[in-house]
Parts: C-alpha cells; sequence; structure tokens
C-alpha cells in the first residue's frame, strides 16, 4: 500500500545556479546573495554584488533558500555578469517588498530600540489600550 | 611582543637585519645618556696640630653613626605604581541618562552632570522629577543610556565637590551617657537650607532643558526595571 504517486514534487525552492539566498552566518550575515556555482553537498561559490557580499563558498546550513531565482545567470558567472543579471531582475526591489523582508526589518528595528524608545513604545501602547478598550 | 617568529626551534622568520629594520629603533631619538655626578669624596684630609701627629690626617666626611641596629632591617620596596584618575566611560557625557543600579535609588533614571576629581559621578534627578538629589554615583554602578539632554547651557555650580557631599561631623560623641539614656529617639537633623537652595537653583536650569523633549520628564519619572523576556545584555540602552 503506497500513497499516490505524483510527478510534481512538493519541494519550491532548489539549490541552483542563480538562487538567491538570504545569509545567516559570518560576516555578511542578513545579506541576500546568489549562488554561482554549486561546490558539492555541502558548499556553494555565492555572490552577492549589489548586496555586498565578496564571492566566497558558503555552506547550505548557514543560509536560506529564498523564492527568488536569476533565471538568467549562466553557470559559474564573473562578478560583473551577476551584478547586471541582478540588477536587471530587481531582486532586491521584490526583496524589500516581501513579508519576510518587512518582518526581518521590524524585528531589527525592535532589537535596536534605546531605553527611551521603549519608554515612548509603552505610553503609545496604554494610548492605544485606552482607545481600544473603551467601553 | 614577538615579531620574529619561530620557523623551526632557534630560527626565526626574518633575519637579523630584517628584524631592526621592522624594530624601527634607527627612527628614535638617541639622546646621550647624562654623565654621572661625580661621587662626593667621602674622606677629606685636615690639618692637625701637634708634632708628633704628624702635618695632616685623612678623615671621613661624614661620621659613621654610632648606633647600629642589631639586625638588618630591610629596606621597603618603593612602589612604582601611582594613581591614575579614572576613567569615564565614553559612552557617559554630561547630559547623558543614567539608570542607577545599586543603593536605594536603584531603578531611577538620574542626568549625569560631570565627573568629580574623585572619580564618582555627580548626578542629579532632578529631585522635582523623581526624588534623586545632587549626588554622587559609582560608574560603575550605571547603565549609560543613549538618551542625552542638552544641559550645554547648564552650569554646574563648582561648589559641588567631592567634600561638599561628606558627612558632617557631629560636635558631641557618640555613646554619651545622657545621649544612651535619652531613649530610642534620635533627633532628626533638618536638611540645611543652603543645600535645598542649591538643589532648587541647579535643578530650574535642568528642568527648563528636560521640557524641551516631549516625554523626557516622564521618562526620568518612570524607574527602570526588567519584564519578562529582556535580558540586559542583549539590549540596547
Amino acid at each position: 500500500m503506497s500513497a499516490p504517486q505524483s510527478s510534481v514534487s512538493t519541494f519550491k525552492r532548489y539549490v541552483e545556479v542563480g538562487r538567491v539566498v538570504l545569509l545567516n552566518d559570518g560576516p555578511s550575515s542578513g545579506k541576500l546573495a546568489t549562488i554561482v556555482e554549486i561546490i558539492d553537498h555541502n558548499r556553494a561559490l555565492i555572490e552577492g554584488p549589489v548586496t555586498g557580499v565578496p564571492r566566497q563558498s558558503f555552506a547550505y546550513r548557514r543560509l536560506t533558500l529564498t523564492p527568488f531565482v536569476l533565471k538568467k545567470l549562466p553557470r559559474a558567472a564573473g562578478t560583473t555578469t551577476v551584478k547586471k543579471v541582478w540588477e536587471a531582475s530587481e531582486v532586491s526591489a521584490k526583496w524589500e517588498a516581501s513579508s519576510w523582508a518587512k518582518k526581518r526589518a521590524a524585528q531589527q528595528a525592535r532589537r535596536n530600540t534605546s531605553d527611551f524608545d521603549r519608554f515612548e513604545i509603552m505610553l503609545l501602547k496604554k494610548q492605544r489600550r485606552r482607545l481600544v478598550n473603551v467601553r | 611582543m614577538a615579531r620574529n617568529s619561530e620557523v623551526s626551534p632557534y630560527v626565526g622568520k626574518l633575519s637579523r637585519s630584517k628584524v631592526f629594520s621592522k624594530k624601527g629603533l634607527y627612527k628614535r631619538q638617541h639622546a646621550a645618556a647624562p654623565a654621572a655626578a661625580e661621587p662626593a669624596a667621602s674622606t677629606k684630609t685636615v690639618k692637625v696640630g701637634g708634632k708628633a701627629n704628624g702635618e695632616s690626617r685623612v678623615v671621613p666626611t661624614a661620621r659613621a653613626p654610632a648606633y647600629y641596629p642589631s639586625e638588618d632591617v630591610k629596606a621597603k620596596k618603593v612602589s612604582r605604581k601611582s594613581i591614575k584618575p579614572t576613567k569615564l566611560r565614553s559612552t557617559i557625557t554630561p547630559g547623558t541618562v543614567l539608570i542607577l543600579l545599586a543603593g536605594r535609588f536603584r531603578g531611577k533614571r538620574v542626568v549625569f552632570l560631570n565627573q568629580l576629581p574623585s572619580g564618582l559621578l555627580l548626578v542629579t534627578g532632578p529631585y522635582k522629577v523623581n526624588g534623586v538629589p545632587v549626588r554622587r554615583v559609582n560608574q560603575a554602578y550605571v547603565i549609560a543610556t543613549s538618551t542625552k539632554v542638552d544641559i550645554s547651557s547648564v552650569t554646574v555650580d563648582a561648589k559641588f565637590d567631592d567634600a561638599y557631599f561628606t558627612k558632617e561631623k557631629s560636635a558631641t560623641r557618640n555613646g554619651t551617657e545622657a545621649e544612651f539614656f535619652k531613649g530610642d529617639k534620635a533627633e532628626k537633623k533638618a536638611f540645611p537650607e543652603s543645600k535645598a537652595a542649591d538643589q532648587k537653583a541647579l535643578d530650574k536650569q535642568i528642568l527648563s532643558a528636560v521640557a524641551q523633549v516631549p516625554n523626557l520628564a516622564k521618562y526620568l519619572a518612570a524607574t527602570f526595571g526588567l519584564t519578562k523576556g529582556q535580558h540586559a545584555h542583549l539590549m540596547k540602552f
């Protein structure tokens, strides 16, 4: 008794040349880059000339695949090509518009609040409570 | 600092001349060592009268002491350490709002005025806002926030020095018989009016500076505390 096999894979994001990835570790942590070449099962050559990520080998376990792909990126492309394709694809704008990026930005902003900011947030929350809970 | 790391035991990476140029000692100005002062003569010749005594005699310039300690007393080592002035944390500048962490005003947010020669920080609540008077605090027991009150126009009177805060000595000695039998009620001294006036004069300037920023007075009046999920070492102030 086996489940009905479907020819469509449930996976949507693949490790592939041109895949835009979010880096979770190292000095470029939090930046976007793209896979330029797959080295082996563990690492890929990545680069983000627009986002300021230098060309380097990067382990898959330290990155997250995003839904964006640079379809036109050839294998093992040089920096200039990567830059050209990246800018043509408008990945940066798409990323900024995504709820994922917005949530990250919000988390970052919350983390960087100063003591006074937190106090003012508390005041605003109080105000909101008064308006919402009014009977 | 070892510039010349070893390639293998006793063999340095750099040659002798490379080390010389790396050290850069040739750049240094070489001053001639000051000539050692001639030691004072320990003896002198003195003319002596009396025929049988010869014309002169060699006599020590300083008389040997008549007394010698029976045991050698060791000379104490002279300490070459010196007391350096306390370094003010770079995040603390005049006007910085500080969170006090110790003492009876712990949790209060106060305004930093300046550092005293003793190294302690001069702070004020202001008193009207949160009840913290002008007082000295150790910067170790303080969190510096990034919030600053603009006190560039405020002049802190020079009389707020370390001596201003020392406790006055009581005229009568403690533990006299009369005091003992007087009962538990110790007379409470009234706060000196001159100090209260000093506080008012200082706070007046600071309150006007605080009033420039909305919510700042409320912020100073509120006490600091941590809630669930807040970790001081992960927070920005």
